[in-house]
């Protein structure tokens, strides 16, 4: 109905000299129209990858989308032809990157790198396209902005930079924007900058985003839903608030114990999870977080645990024990 | 916590500038990149004294100007009383195993060539302090003090993950039984997940050891978290210190306020109802500070005054300094 993207059991792997790296395994969610969902994991826990494999941007070989759908508007992104890709890149999907300082080609100004997009997906002229990018640069809040059309990357600050990253993303007005990692390359005062502009422009435009990020406090301000991942599979699904106030999976309640507070009470200690995530070539063949896991039992070992529902209709995990565990807690 | 007024580590008007030069052959001075503009702190014995701010606020150089690895430019650093900026080398040397440090970046801090044996060993003989057995002793009492296993001593640091990594960086920093850790960033290359482990390590650590910490990091919750007082710095100056509670409850500084509501907080209702100030702008360059006070092309509250006078740093409460008009 609404729902703007369906991902159904997509699997992402990598051929390395060490094996086969299981970066993606199997998950399935949909984002509908006009959804802020945050994507949140460690390194490693393949959201990016996820994320790369959503717009074909996985680099074949070594890279490999095992299997798995992508629906978009009704059309299979995995099954489309290179060039039937390119036109829904950067047109339909489009996608911010962490690092703003490689992300810009530093040879060329950065108002023609706002422009290309313009006059490749948009036709337009480029007189056009340059009335256009300076619209795009002030509406990201960059002041001056049809005189800053014509500086390279290295003149502008590193918010400025993503704020550019921004516009250009949004310069063909996308449905879908994913943001992988904007904020953590960039100091606090900054992120609250760019998360502010990102809600004003989604509030605007009306478009979906996927946030993807390691930081659990920047995602509760701007999402409405949350999928946690480790180890390549989405372990955790829910509306924001049921993510941090009903916590049902171990690894998400251990996520949040590790964050310090600013409004906690002194002498609080950090409930650190023991142990390191697992190797993704060599993945058990159970719940991928037994090793680290402190409610863990037999059943744990032998199985993996499918997403079911708890609690609400919204709220998944993956967990054989999320029931004993609420229990335990509460 | 801190027992009493004896104080380790007295910092006085310290300046650190780092000189710009321009042409090829012959070198002209043409500015100077002002890291750290004068800045005056103590560290107690036994305290954790957190220091943040934002990228190129200054706080690392304060760290390593204050164990003498930068020359300063002007200001006195005294340690146990003794002004270590007039120190002679070997004198200076005698005084640096008291005071060690732990960097942000546990993939390049890490010698890879060398065993961890011989990484854990190397500040044992450079102080010519152990040999032999005792030497093997102490490096595997250091490996069982951070949690590893002793065993790993002939093992290369690619072996290890991040975390793993990084408590080798503290053992080296612990293996002089030092009395000052600068710890210069060290969880921020970190997950969440290992960074609360390598937290809680250093608590530990300083409560059987009775270490002082100096806690540089951008994190403002995790400094809050460790420390027993905080600075926060902006543009190589110390705008406001505080004992951690005094800090959040009642910073009085429009940085620390702007600093604080931008620290993203891990629960949906307070995110949404807390009242956000979101400052305009980047941060000005260091080597051309704005004339009075180096906040004004951001504060949310500037006024006349603000151009023409640099505030004073005072102290405006029970041990509580700040350095703004309208405090």
């Amino acid at each position: 109905m609404n729902s703007l993207l369906e991902i159904r059991n997509l699997r992402t792997r990598f051929h390395t000299e060490d094996g086969i790296v299981k970066a993606v395994n199997g998950i399935s969610y949909s984002l509908n129209i006009g959804e802020i969902l945050g994507v949140v994991g460690e390194s490693g826990c393949g959201k990016s990858v996820h994320a790369l494999s959503i717009m074909r941007l996985i680099p074949i070989p070594p890279g490999e989308i095992a299997g798995g759908e992508v629906i978009f508007e009704d059309r299979d992104l995995i099954k489309l032809s290179s060039a039937e890709i390119r036109q829904v890149r950067g047109r339909d999907i489009a996608m911010v990157f962490q690092d703003p300082m490689t992300s810009l080609n530093p040879v060329y100004t950065v108002g023609f790198q706002i422009m290309e997009a313009l006059t490749l997906h948009l036709g337009m002229t480029k007189e056009q396209a340059r009335e256009r990018a300076g619209e795009l640069l002030s509406m990201v809040g960059i002041p001056d902005a049809p005189r800053r059309l014509d500086d390279y990357p290295h003149q502008f600050s590193g918010g400025m930079r993503q704020r550019a990253m921004i516009a250009m993303a949004l310069s063909c007005t996308p449905k879908l924007l994913i943001a992988d990692e904007p904020t953590t390359a960039l100091d606090v005062t900054i992120q609250a900058q760019i998360v502010d502009l990102v809600r004003r422009l989604q509030e605007e435009l009306g478009m979906a985003v996927m946030w993807i990020t390691h930081d659990l406090g920047v995602v509760a301000d701007i999402a409405h839903k949350i999928n946690v991942m480790y180890a390549g599979y989405i372990i955790e699904r829910g509306l924001v608030r049921d993510i941090y106030k009903n916590t049902r999976h171990p690894y998400t309640s251990g996520l949040l114990g590790s964050l310090p507070r600013l409004d906690e009470a002194p002498g609080t200690k950090l409930v650190s999870i023991p142990g390191l995530p697992p190797d993704l070539v060599d993945l058990p063949l159970g719940c991928p977080f037994y090793a680290r896991c402190i409610y863990r039992v037999q059943q744990c070992l032998e199985e993996m645990p499918t997403l079911e529902e708890a609690d609400g209709k919204d709220h998944t995990v993956a967990c054989w024990r999320w029931e004993q565990i609420a229990e335990r807690t509460e | 916590m801190v027992a009493d007024n004896d104080k380790l580590v007295q910092i006085f008007n310290l300046k650190k500038y780092f000189p710009i030069n321009q042409g090829f052959i012959i070198q002209k001075h043409v500015g100077d990149i002002k890291a750290v503009d004068d800045v005056s702190f103590d560290i107690y014995h036994g305290e954790t004294l957190g220091l943040v701010g934002e990228t190129g606020c200054g706080k690392t150089t304060v760290g390593r100007t204050l164990l003498y690895l930068y020359e300063p430019t002007a200001g006195q650093v005294l340690f146990n009383d003794v002004d270590i900026t007039t120190l002679s080398e070997n004198k200076l040397r005698r005084v640096r195993r008291r005071m060690q440090m732990i960097f942000q970046d546990p993939y390049a801090s890490l010698n890879p060539r060398m065993t961890v044996g011989s990484i854990l060993a190397s500040p044992l003989e450079v102080h010519g302090m152990v040999s032999g057995k005792e030497k093997r002793d102490r490096v595997q009492e250091l490996l069982r003090l951070v949690g590893l296993n002793p065993d790993f001593v002939n093992r290369y640091p690619h072996e290890f993950s991040g975390g793993q990594r990084q408590r080798i960086g503290i053992a080296r920093a612990l293996a002089l039984n030092p009395d000052l850790i600068v710890c210069d960033e060290p969880i921020s290359s970190l997950d969440v997940s290992i960074q609360a482990q390598v937290v809680n390590l250093l608590e530990e650590l300083q409560d059987r050891l009775g270490l002082t910490y100096l806690f540089i990091a951008h994190d403002l919750s995790m400094v809050r978290h460790i420390s027993n007082r905080m600075a926060v710095m902006y543009l190589g100056k110390i705008v406001e210190l505080a004992n951690r509670d005094e800090i959040y409850l009642h910073s009085t500084h429009p940085y620390t306020k702007a600093l604080m509501s931008a620290v993203p907080v891990p629960d949906p209702d307070i995110a949404k109802s807390r009242q956000r100030i979101i400052l305009e702008g980047d941060i000005p360059s260091p080597a051309n500070p704005p004339q009075g006070c180096n906040f004004n092309t951001r504060c949310p509250v500037v006024a006349d005054i603000c151009y023409k006078e640099d505030p004073i740093y005072r102290e405006i409460g029970d041990k509580h300094w700040v350095a703004c008009h309208f405090a």
